[in-house]
């Protein structure tokens, strides 16, 4: 009859065990098998419980939070669409050839058609049609003249479970129309520049522009953030001078943005305007138009504006490496330089690697500093240097987002999974540059 | 005093056969900060001999161990007054530099450190970043042998030095230091994180490194002491825990007949 617990010896054995606890004075419960315990244990295992709860419970919020945005952005760039053409191209076609086929000087003898004089000639001072290419020509005339149409776009969620509803709806209000699926992220919209007809505007330009504005940026980031964590790590010494210079290193990591933003149009864009528009090393594109609103001023923005983050991360990174190595170094009698160049720094580079990690998440999505030095608000022409003007994504979505029509709220929503993807692939790529040092060690 | 003897071009090695003492402290106090670690020690270090430091916790051993090679001046709050003599030479002079120093007179850690690099890199490294132009294999092996360790790893020169036993890694770590042809080693506590096997080896690679090297080693384990050393010099601390040298001697006879009561009372048991 005795109970015997999982290892099956019996209750008496089981409170044997236990040091007499009501002798020394504790408070002393007795449980349902026997076996006496401190009377505070249940309360104390029951608040550490409590505060588990709470730490999944903001785990939960943030999983929330993480899921309505990709929700919201998913469910905009996807659905049913209702387009309808403004000029039927079937009856572009010339001697039975159709439109996609004919030559160039035919496409421009269409456009002269259909188009005012004024946008023509507009569009022949941005890149004359002789210089033009057959698809580019094809493209002008469908965007100009074909000028198909999205009249009406329903979300994801009303496409797959409304479609009926959808249907019915189209015919009454838009009767010429035609009803489509369309992925509004695919890839015409990573090929095509900017357009002010939400249907066939892309994101090329504001890609390029995010691309090589990153790309200078971490060029001249990170040998100076590196460089001034190892200064200050490894040669100043502890007196007020650096000391002040540390505190105010850590508190620029904190500035608002914008300010970067003031500093970079008063510096870059303007004191610096021969560097940076490129007319002092003669690569400017057009000397009577070229100012310093261009990539390499926005370069220089954000990198002083993720400096302050990358070189507090580094400088944690090689205060982490272990005394024990320093002194192994030091021991064989190599110099300072000799320790940090083949000690430390190969042991601080994932931490290193982290902190460009999180340098390059930061600088990717500003917005507001570079609309601040000037990135164009509508601009067609690819960049092709760091003397060009440029567009970024952020600020592309931000100004689409701002646009009357619906449409362009889908095409903010592909902007943005676009966005998204090219910061996972940037940071994928660096997990794996961190990771494949972190193995070596 | 040159050191000429067997030079091999950048390596000078060897003391010169007329020194009678390796390695000689006069006088040497350090301080870190305000605080006196250790206080006027006089003491002269026999050639190719094993000396032993030993004493209670907190008496300045590894500090007093550490001037030999300058690596005290790694702390930034440390000062030494007082010489340090070395082939004749004030190492603490204003002109010699610390690096050379620290080549010459050689270190072996508590806890094994190995670099995170392959076998042979461990021991390489040292000697490419102080100029070695010979054949870098040739040393490597060589040094792998003097160090008790060819035979266990010759097979696996690429392996990371972190992949091996304790008493290995600190086999690898001597042999890294003998590698750069020091004429002295010192040792703190070479064998106390290892296993009572590992320390047996190690005690026994120091009595035969003991041939070609002056070896110094710090260590609390008496017994260590009374097995491997020639030399002993008994530290004790002050009431302000300044560290100073009680007694310095033969091993035996620090041991059997010790002349100050401190060292018999620390060597019996009675504190320490």
């Amino acid at each position: 009859m005795s109970q015997s617990d999982l290892n099956g010896r019996p209750a008496s054995a089981r409170t044997a065990w236990l040091p007499a606890l009501s002798a020394g004075g504790t408070p002393v419960v007795e449980g349902k098998s026997g076996v006496q315990s401190p009377a505070n244990l249940a309360a104390r295992q029951r608040i550490g419980h409590i505060w588990h709860w709470l730490f999944q419970a903001s785990t939960i919020v943030g999983i929330i939070a993480l899921t309505a945005l990709l929700y919201t952005v998913v469910v905009q760039s996807f659905g049913l669409v209702a387009m309808q053409d403004a000029v039927d191209p079937a009856s572009l076609a010339v001697n039975g050839v159709p439109v996609e086929q004919l030559s160039q000087e035919k496409l421009a003898a269409i456009l002269a058609e259909h188009v005012s004089a004024g946008v023509i000639r507009r569009l022949e001072s941005e890149k004359p049609f002789a210089e033009r290419s057959r698809e580019e020509m094809y493209a002008l005339v469908v965007e100009r003249v074909v000028k198909p149409g999205v009249v009406a776009s329903w979300s994801l969620g009303d496409s797959l479970l409304r479609r009926p509803v959808i249907l019915a709806e189209m015919a009454q209000a838009y009767p010429g129309a035609r009803l489509e699926w369309r992925s509004w992220l695919n890839v015409d919209f990573l090929r095509h520049p900017q357009s002010s007809t939400p249907e066939l505007a892309g994101v090329r330009t504001a890609l390029l522009g995010s691309l090589w504005t990153i790309m200078i940026t971490i060029l001249i980031a990170f040998p100076v953030g590196v460089g001034a964590a190892i200064y200050l790590e490894e040669y100043a010494r502890d007196n007020v001078a650096n000391r002040i210079i540390q505190t105010n290193i850590n508190n620029l990591a904190g500035v608002p943005s914008i300010i970067y933003g003031m500093l970079g149009l008063a510096l870059f864009v303007r004191v610096l305007e021969p560097l940076t528009s490129g007319a002092l090393l003669g690569a400017a594109a057009d000397p009577t138009t070229a100012n310093g609103r261009t990539i390499l001023s926005a370069a220089l923005t954000l990198a002083l504006l993720v400096l302050p983050l990358l070189i507090i991360n580094a400088q944690e990174a090689m205060r982490a490496v272990p005394r024990s190595l320093r002194d192994a170094s030091y021991g064989l009698g190599a110099t300072h330089w000799q320790t940090i160049w083949h000690h430390v720094l190969p042991n601080a580079l994932p931490g290193i690697l982290t902190g460009t990690i999180l340098a390059i998440s930061r600088a990717i999505g500003e917005t507001a500093p570079l609309v601040v030095v000037g990135a164009a608000t509508f601009i067609a022409v690819d960049p092709s240097g760091p003397f060009s003007k440029f567009t970024t994504l952020p600020i592309q979505i931000y100004q689409w987002t701002s646009r009357p029509q619906d449409q362009f709220r889908n095409i903010a929503a592909a902007a943005i999974i676009v966005l998204l993807i090219l910061l996972l692939a940037l940071n994928a790529s660096a997990i794996l540059l961190r990771n494949r040092y972190s193995r070596r060690m | 005093m040159s050191d000429s003897n067997n030079n091999e071009g950048y390596y000078g090695s060897g003391l010169p056969s007329n020194a009678k003492y390796a390695i000689e402290a006069r006088d040497l106090n350090v301080y870190y900060g305000d605080f006196l670690a250790v206080k006027n020690v006089d003491l002269r270090i026999e050639r190719q001999r094993i000396t032993a430091i030993i004493g209670p916790s907190g008496c300045g051993k590894s500090t007093m161990l550490r001037a030999f090679n300058r690596m005290n001046e790694l702390v930034p709050t440390a000062h030494t007054m007082g010489e340090v003599l070395f082939l004749g030479q004030n190492i603490y002079a204003e002109d010699v530099d610390p690096v050379e120093v620290r080549r010459r007179v050689g270190m072996v850690f508590q806890k094994p450190n190995p670099f995170p690099k392959s076998i042979y890199e461990n021991v390489a490294w040292g000697v490419r970043i102080n100029g070695f132009r010979g054949h870098v294999d040739a040393l490597v092996e060589q040094s792998l042998r003097r160090a008790a360790l060819w035979d266990e790893v010759e097979d696996k020169l690429q392996q990371s030095g972190l992949s091996l036993s304790g008493g290995q890694q600190q086999r690898l770590c001597i042999a890294r230091a003998i590698a750069v042809k020091p004429e002295i080693i010192l040792m703190d506590e070479p064998a106390s994180a290892l296993d009572p096997i590992a320390t047996l080896k190690i005690e026994d690679l120091m009595r035969q490194l003991a041939q070609d090297y002056t070896i110094i080693v710090v260590t609390h384990n008496m017994q260590q002491a009374a097995r491997v050393s020639d030399y002993t010099a008994f530290f004790n601390m002050d009431e302000d825990r300044a560290g100073y040298l009680v007694e310095y001697g033969p091993t035996k006879g620090i041991f059997t007949n010790p002349k100050d009561k401190r060292t018999e009372d620390y060597i019996t048991g009675r504190f320490g």
